[in-house]
C-alpha cells in the first residue's frame, strides 16, 4: 500500500500547475469562482487554449489523437482545473461522442466530425432524455424511419444541455417499434441547421439557462449519419455512459468548494465572532471534511482499479451517490453560512457597496439550488442505486 | 382538550383560503413576486378589509386578534398560496407598536406599510450586537434584509442609544433605502441611515425586540407548515401519476418509504408549531418559539430537497410551481434565526435552567 503519487505524476502535477497559472485568463476564473453564468465565448476560448496546448481531447488514447494519460494523470488535471477555477470541459464532444466514435464510427465519420471536436469549432450537444423517458430511458419514443437514403426524425428530447449553444446534436432514436425496447434503439448524428428543428430553452429554479426542449419535426438527416448498426444504439449509450463516468465524483469540484466555504465562515460572523468559531457550524464543516477526504480515496481507488484492469466497473455508482451528496452538502453550508445575506437575487445592483456578501458569495443560495441537479442527472441517484443492486450486490 | 379551531378562526381561515386561491394563481404570484415591488400593491387594501391584519393584534391594540392561533391561522394560509406579501413586517411592527402603546389604526386598515428593520450584516438574528446609532433621535447605519422595506412607507428601527437598545420610528423617504428581490420572490431592502431623523417609540426595547421576533418566527413556522402541506400534496400527485417503467413510480417502494418520512415531519412540525403558538404571551415563549423554528428549519429542507429529487427533473424547473416553493421551504431557514441559531437558544435554555 503506498498512496503517493509518483515522482513522474508529481511532476505533471507542476506542469499543470504552472500551465494553469500562465495560460488561464483571470476574467475566465474570477467567473468560475464566483459561480456567475458562462457564455459560450468563454468556454471556446478556454477549448482552444487547451487545444493549442494538445490538452483538450486529454481523455483520448495517443493512437486517438489524445494526449495518452492514464486515469490518474487526467485525475491530477481535474483537481487542479478546480482548484485554480477553470471552467469545466463541455463533455459532450470530448469526453463522449468522442469516445464512441473512435469504438463504434466509420472513418468517414470520424474525418468528418473529430476534428470539429478537438479544434472546438463545433459544440455538440445530447439528445437523450425525453418528457417522457427520464430514469426509463429505454422507453424512448422519438421515432426515425428510414425514407430511402435518409432518416426521417419525429419526437422531442429534453434536458439538453447547453443546447443554446450547439451546432450538432447525438441522439438516441426508436427505429424498431416492437420487441425489446433496448433493441430498437440506434444512435444517429444530427446537424441543428437541419429544417425542423426547434430549441427552447428551459428556465431552471434559479433563474439560469442550461438545459432546453429540442423538438424535431419531419427532420431528415442522411442514413450515413447513423452510428454503429442501426438498432445498436443501446449498447452504444451503454458504452458513452462509462466515460460519462469519469470524474463522476466531481471530487476537485468538492476540495475547492470546501476551502471556499472555509474562507467564507472566516469571514462572516456570527454572535460577534467568526462563523468558523461557532461550534455547531464548524462541527458540520468538519463532518464533510471527513467525508471528502474519505471520498478523495474512494476515488482514487477506483481510478488505480481503472489504470489496471481497463474500464470502470458498476462501483462507480458509488462515486455518483456519495460525490454528489458531498457537493451537495458543501453548497448547502456555504449558502447557510451567509444567514440572511443569502436572500437576494443575484442582480448587480447589489454588487459593491450595496453588496451582502463577499464579492464571490452573492450566487451561493443560487448555486445550492442549481446544484440540486447533480443528484439527478446522468442517471438518478435512485438509479445508481439500482445498479449498485443489481451489478455489485447482487440481490 | 381540543385541537379544533374556533369558529372565528375557521371563518377567517375560510374566507382567506378562498381569496388567495382565487387571487393569488401560481402564474399571478410567480408574475408580481418577481418583478419590483415583488408584490401586489392593488391586493394589500382587499387583504386588510378581509380582516388579516386586524387578526394579528389585540383588541387592545384595534384589531380583534393577536394570540399565537391568531398568527397561525394567517400565516399558514399564506404559506399555502407561497403569497408575497409583506404581512411579516406587519406582524412585527404591530406587536412593536402595541409594546410602545401607539395608535396603530394606519397598520390594521392598511393604509400605511411598515417594515421592521433589526438584523444587520455582522449581527444577522440577535440584537445586542447591532451597530446603527442614535444620537439626539438622529440614526446611523445599515440595516440589511429589511422584509417588505422595498415597499415601506415606515421603518420601524433597532438602534443603540447609549448603553440601550432603542425603537425608532423613521420615514422610509427619509432613509436611503435600496429594494431588492429575493431569489424565492418576495421583496427586501438595504436600509442606509445617515443622520437620519428618528421618533424615539422605546427606550429600552429589548423585551418588545424579542417579541416581535418571537412572533415572526412562529408566523414563518407557520407560512412554512402550510407551504408543506401543498408542496407535499403536489409530490404525492406526481408519484402517483408519474409512470417509468410500465408503473407509477409511486409503486416503488424506495420512493413510498421517503414520502412516508416527509409526511412523518410535516406533522412534526405541525405540533411544535401548535405547540410554540401556545406558548406565545407565556415564560417559556422564546424557547418555545426556537424548538418550532429549529424543527421547521430541518422539515422544510427535507421537504424541499425531496421534493425536488423525488421529481426527477421537472421540479428544477422555473415553469413548474413546486420549484418555487421549494425555494421557499428552504429560506424560511434564513430568516429570523437558523435552525443553529434557535438550537443554540435552545440549548441556552437547558443549561440555564
Amino acid at each position: 500500500m503506498d498512496l503517493n503519487f509518483t515522482p513522474e505524476e508529481d511532476a505533471f502535477r507542476e506542469e499543470v500547475r504552472t500551465f494553469l497559472k500562465e495560460k488561464l485568463p483571470e476574467h475566465i476564473a474570477a467567473k468560475v469562482r464566483s459561480g456567475a453564468e458562462m457564455g459560450k465565448e468563454d468556454s471556446v476560448a478556454w477549448h482552444k487554449i487547451l487545444y493549442k496546448q494538445g490538452w483538450v481531447a486529454n481523455t483520448w488514447s495517443k493512437a486517438d489523437g489524445g494526449p495518452g494519460w492514464t486515469p490518474v494523470q487526467r485525475h491530477i488535471f481535474e483537481e487542479e482545473s478546480c482548484r485554480a477555477y477553470a471552467p469545466r470541459q463541455v463533455p459532450f464532444g470530448l469526453a463522449m461522442l468522442g469516445p464512441v466514435l473512435h469504438k463504434f464510427g466509420s472513418q468517414e465519420q470520424k474525418d468528418a466530425v473529430l476534428p470539429g471536436i478537438v479544434s472546438g469549432d463545433d459544440w455538440w450537444c445530447q439528445g437523450y432524455s425525453e418528457p417522457g423517458a427520464g430514469s426509463d430511458l429505454a422507453s424512448l419514443k422519438t421515432r426515425a424511419v428510414r425514407d430511402g437514403d435518409d432518416y426521417v426524425i419525429n419526437g422531442q428530447k429534453t434536458w439538453t444541455t447547453l443546447g443554446q449553444h450547439a451546432d450538432k446534436i447525438f441522439c438516441l432514436v426508436r427505429t424498431k417499434a416492437d420487441g425489446k425496447p433496448q433493441e430498437g434503439i440506434s444512435f444517429i448524428l444530427v446537424d441543428l441547421d437541419t429544417p425542423g428543428i426547434e430549441m427552447r430553452p428551459i428556465k431552471l429554479i434559479e433563474g439560469g439557462y442550461e438545459v432546453n426542449e429540442v423538438f424535431f419535426t419531419d427532420v431528415r438527416v442522411p442514413a450515413t449519419e447513423l452510428v454503429g448498426e442501426e438498432n445498436q444504439g443501446w449498447t452504444i449509450a451503454k458504452y458513452l455512459l462509462t466515460h460519462e463516468r469519469t470524474n463522476i465524483a466531481g471530487v476537485g469540484f468538492s476540495m475547492q468548494a470546501l476551502e471556499d466555504l472555509k474562507s467564507l465562515a472566516r469571514k462572516v460572523k456570527r454572535n460577534g465572532k467568526p462563523l468558523i468559531q461557532d461550534p455547531l457550524f464548524a462541527a458540520r464543516i468538519a463532518q464533510v471534511e471527513i467525508d471528502l477526504e474519505a471520498m478523495k480515496i474512494t476515488n482514487l481507488r477506483m481510478l488505480f482499479q481503472a489504470q489496471s484492469q481497463g474500464a470502470p466497473g458498476p462501483e462507480t455508482s458509488i462515486l455518483k451517490i456519495k460525490g454528489t451528496v458531498i457537493r451537495q452538502t458543501i453548497n448547502d453550508l456555504a449558502r447557510r453560512a451567509l444567514g440572511p445575506s443569502a436572500a437576494p437575487f443575484p442582480s448587480e445592483e447589489l454588487e459593491g457597496n450595496m453588496a451582502l456578501t463577499p464579492a464571490d458569495n452573492a450566487h451561493n443560495a443560487a448555486q445550492y439550488f442549481n446544484n440540486r441537479k447533480l443528484s439527478i442527472f446522468g442517471g438518478s441517484n435512485e438509479i445508481q442505486r439500482n445498479i449498485l443492486t443489481k451489478a455489485m450486490l447482487e440481490l | 382538550m381540543d385541537f379544533n379551531l374556533t369558529d372565528d378562526r375557521r371563518m377567517l381561515q375560510d374566507s382567506l383560503r378562498r381569496f388567495l386561491t382565487d387571487q393569488y394563481p401560481i402564474e399571478h404570484r410567480n408574475k408580481i413576486a418577481y418583478e419590483a415591488p415583488f408584490h401586489d400593491t392593488s391586493k394589500w387594501a382587499e387583504m386588510a378589509e378581509l380582516g388579516v391584519l386586524h387578526a394579528l393584534a389585540t383588541e387592545e391594540a384595534g384589531g380583534f386578534g393577536g394570540s399565537g392561533f391568531d398568527i397561525t391561522v394567517v400565516f399558514e394560509e399564506l404559506g399555502r398560496a407561497l403569497c408575497p406579501e409583506p404581512i411579516l413586517g406587519a406582524l412585527m411592527a404591530s406587536r412593536l407598536l402595541a409594546a410602545a402603546g401607539e395608535d396603530q389604526e394606519a397598520l390594521l386598515d392598511g393604509s400605511r406599510r411598515y417594515a421592521v428593520a433589526i438584523g444587520e450584516i455582522d449581527a444577522p438574528y440577535a440584537f445586542d450586537l447591532i451597530e446603527t446609532t442614535a444620537k439626539n433621535d438622529a440614526l446611523s447605519g445599515r440595516k440589511s434584509t429589511v422584509y417588505g422595506g422595498n415597499d415601506a412607507d415606515v421603518i420601524l428601527v433597532a438602534a443603540k442609544n447609549g448603553s440601550k437598545v432603542s425603537l425608532y420610528e423613521v420615514q422610509a423617504s427619509d432613509a436611503e433605502v435600496t429594494g431588492y428581490c429575493m431569489i424565492e420572490g418576495g421583496g427586501a431592502a438595504e436600509v442606509f441611515l445617515d443622520g437620519t431623523k428618528g421618533r424615539l417609540l422605546i427606550e429600552d426595547s429589548t423585551a418588545a425586540l424579542q417579541d416581535a421576533l418571537d412572533a415572526g418566527a412562529l408566523a414563518l413556522c407557520a407560512e412554512a407548515v402550510g407551504l408543506m402541506d401543498v408542496t407535499n400534496e403536489i409530490l404525492l400527485d406526481y408519484l402517483r401519476t408519474r409512470k417509468q417503467f410500465g408503473i407509477a413510480i409511486g409503486k416503488f417502494q424506495a420512493l413510498q418509504h421517503r414520502a412516508v418520512d416527509i409526511v412523518t415531519e410535516i406533522e412534526q412540525a405541525r405540533s411544535i408549531t401548535i405547540f410554540a403558538a401556545s406558548r406565545m404571551g407565556e415564560a417559556d415563549q422564546s424557547r418555545a418559539v426556537s424548538m418550532a423554528k429549529n424543527m421547521i428549519g430541518r422539515a422544510a429542507k427535507l421537504s424541499s430537497e425531496e421534493t425536488i429529487q423525488m421529481h426527477g427533473g421537472i421540479a428544477m424547473t422555473w415553469e413548474y410551481p413546486a420549484s418555487h416553493m421549494a425555494k421557499r421551504l428552504v429560506m424560511i431557514d434564513h430568516q429570523l434565526g437558523d435552525t443553529d441559531y434557535h438550537l443554540t437558544r435552545v440549548m441556552d435554555a437547558i443549561s440555564a435552567a
